[in-house]
């Protein structure tokens, strides 16, 4: 029991996973459909790959509220822009500029200025979906110009009977637990959400390293919804809407630490997955939609409950 | 060595140092007295390159020098703090390395954190301190005196010329106090310096060579231990002698 206690809040999550698919696969017939499973691992993937980010941001000790905008603001620059008649190439590179922008002025602002991470991003939650807004002029944006084929294959498209979005994800996860392990900058990461002051006292460039966290979540953000537009087909201002709540919960249910410190690459993705398969399992049992919101919210106080009776068990 | 010409330090309205002159040469263990607010810490800080001081100067090796954490590590100073300035959540090799990680490039090119070689530096130094500590526990998990061991790993990894020690012996037992009483001793031996803060009279008398007693401020004694004695000093922290 006591080691069970101290496994990684990943592997915990992971086998909650799949004890909840064993379940929904016995009582729920569509559920382990081929169909149903492409869809959950879709859906999933767009969350997972900004809790990467997030799961970095918050092992600072900090948050990034603005994802769910940032989406947005990336969404609908990237649709104008192909609209515009522009090679994905350029649209892609002017969407995630905007996200890098955002990240910028977040990771300034939180890294030089000794802002609060949840003020800043909270008024970048705001500021980009009213830039998504005024550049869109509410208007739905579907027509992606002669890129449009090639939008729609790299979001919507699959390989190897894989959803495009998925493979990304599982390349991205790859790479960033490579970086958790093996970087020096993801170290610094950790150190600092452990104790700031000792890790500046060691010479860290603490301000720098957190600027860079900020900017890998916005940018993610950014390749994420560049790769939703080509699945819906179309983008309006409200991309990513809300979607902040899903993806903090997917790092802190994955077992990054609010308090800083804590989090892992595997942990956001295993994350992301509960969520989705919760949101799926509610729709398959015929629990009325409006349900989700209170269940995503409890896990999130449960996952809370179990990190704090693991750290009691150690 | 090293050479503080008048410094004075001011937080705001607040003279934490004022015209403080003080000399280290190789080899040599300073006991750095004072009480509670006297400045001692801030004239480390200042030493180890986390404050610059608003007036005066410091010199290394004869040359005016502005020191940041950086460049201070660069020139051999090494500061262990009366926290410790751990990370809790990390193992104890991550915080000997933090900020000095040793990398090994994968394929030739891609740099990335040598786990075995840090690993192995940092059961050495455990060693040489006669510590019990290992390299992968957590330091949430350590005793006092295996915290205290970390910290003087860390310090210990760049083979300093001055060592800054902020209240070493306040938080482990008597047992690790002589121990870490018998490290300054063979650093000194080594060749090199120690600034040593303490409260502990009995730790200052057993390794210093010299005392220096800071009162608000300023400096009031800097003589040969030798020729001092604990009632004196006591009498020069309190107030209750002048200057000596």
């Amino acid at each position: 029991m006591r080691s069970l206690l101290r496994a990684p809040q990943s592997l915990w999550v992971t086998l909650t996973v799949a004890a909840l698919a064993g379940v929904m696969s016995l009582v729920s017939e569509p559920f382990a459909s081929a169909d149903n499973i492409f869809n959950i691992s879709r859906n999933f993937a767009f969350i997972g790959l900004i809790a990467l980010g997030q799961t970095a941001v918050i092992a600072t000790g900090g948050i990034d509220l603005s994802v769910g905008s940032v989406m947005g603001l990336a969404g609908i620059v990237t649709g104008l822009v192909l609209g515009s008649g522009q090679p994905l190439i350029v649209a892609a590179a002017a969407g995630l500029g905007c996200a890098l922008l955002c990240g910028l002025v977040n990771g300034s602002l939180v890294a030089y200025f000794r802002l609060s991470p949840f003020v800043v991003t909270l008024g970048m939650l705001s500021i980009a979906r009213s830039l998504a807004l005024v550049i869109s002029n509410n208007r739905m944006i579907h027509d992606f110009g002669p890129d449009e084929d090639l939008l729609l294959a790299l979001g919507g498209g699959r390989f190897l009977g894989v959803a495009n979005p998925v493979w990304l994800l599982a390349v991205a996860a790859l790479c960033a637990a490579a970086w958790f392990r093996y970087s020096r900058l993801a170290r610094h990461v950790l150190a600092v959400g452990g104790n700031e002051d000792s890790t500046r006292l060691a010479g860290v460039p603490v301000a720098r390293v957190k600027l860079t966290v900020y900017v890998l979540s916005s940018l993610l953000a950014g390749v994420s919804a560049i790769l939703m537009i080509g699945w819906l087909g179309a983008v309006t201002n409200a991309l990513g809407q809300n979607y902040e709540l899903r993806i903090i919960a997917s790092a802190v249910i994955g077992g990054a630490n609010l308090m800083g410190g804590e989090g892992g690459a595997f942990g956001a993705v295993a994350g992301a997955a509960l969520i989705e398969l919760i949101r799926n399992s509610l729709l398959l049992l015929g629990v009325d939609p409006y349900w989700q919101g209170a269940f995503i919210g409890g896990s999130i106080i449960v996952a809370m409950l179990v990190e704090r009776m693991r750290r009691a068990g150690r | 060595m090293l050479e503080l010409r008048s410094v004075g330090m001011r937080f705001g309205a607040v003279g934490a140092l004022q015209g403080v002159d003080l000399e280290l040469a190789p080899g040599e263990v300073v006991g750095l007295m004072g009480d509670n607010g006297a400045g001692k810490s801030t004239l480390l800080k200042i030493v180890a390159g986390n404050f610059a001081p608003t007036s005066g100067e410091l010199r290394w090796d004869g040359q005016p020098v502005e020191l940041t954490p950086l460049s201070a590590r660069e020139h051999g100073i090494e500061a262990v703090y009366q926290d410790l300035a751990l990370c809790d959540n990390l193992s104890a090799t991550a915080n000997v390395f933090l900020g000095r990680e040793l990398h090994r490039r994968l394929f030739g090119i891609l740099p990335v954190l040598d786990h075995a070689a840090m690993r192995k530096r940092s059961a050495e130094l455990f060693g040489e301190l006669g510590s019990d500590a290992r390299p992968d526990d957590l330091v949430r998990r350590m005793s006092g005196g295996q915290r205290q061991a970390t910290a003087l790993a860390r310090a210990r990894l760049s083979a300093p010329r001055l060592m800054l020690l902020d209240e070493p012996t306040a938080a482990i037992s008597v047992r690790q106090i002589a121990e870490v009483l018998e490290l300054i001793r063979r650093l000194r031996d080594q060749g090199v310096s120690v600034l040593l803060i303490s409260h502990r009279m009995s730790d200052v008398f057993a390794v210093a060579d010299r005392v220096v007693v800071l009162r608000r401020g300023r400096k009031v004694a800097d003589k040969a231990v030798a020729e001092s004695s604990p009632e004196e000093v006591t009498a020069l922290i309190t107030g209750a002698l002048e200057a000596a």
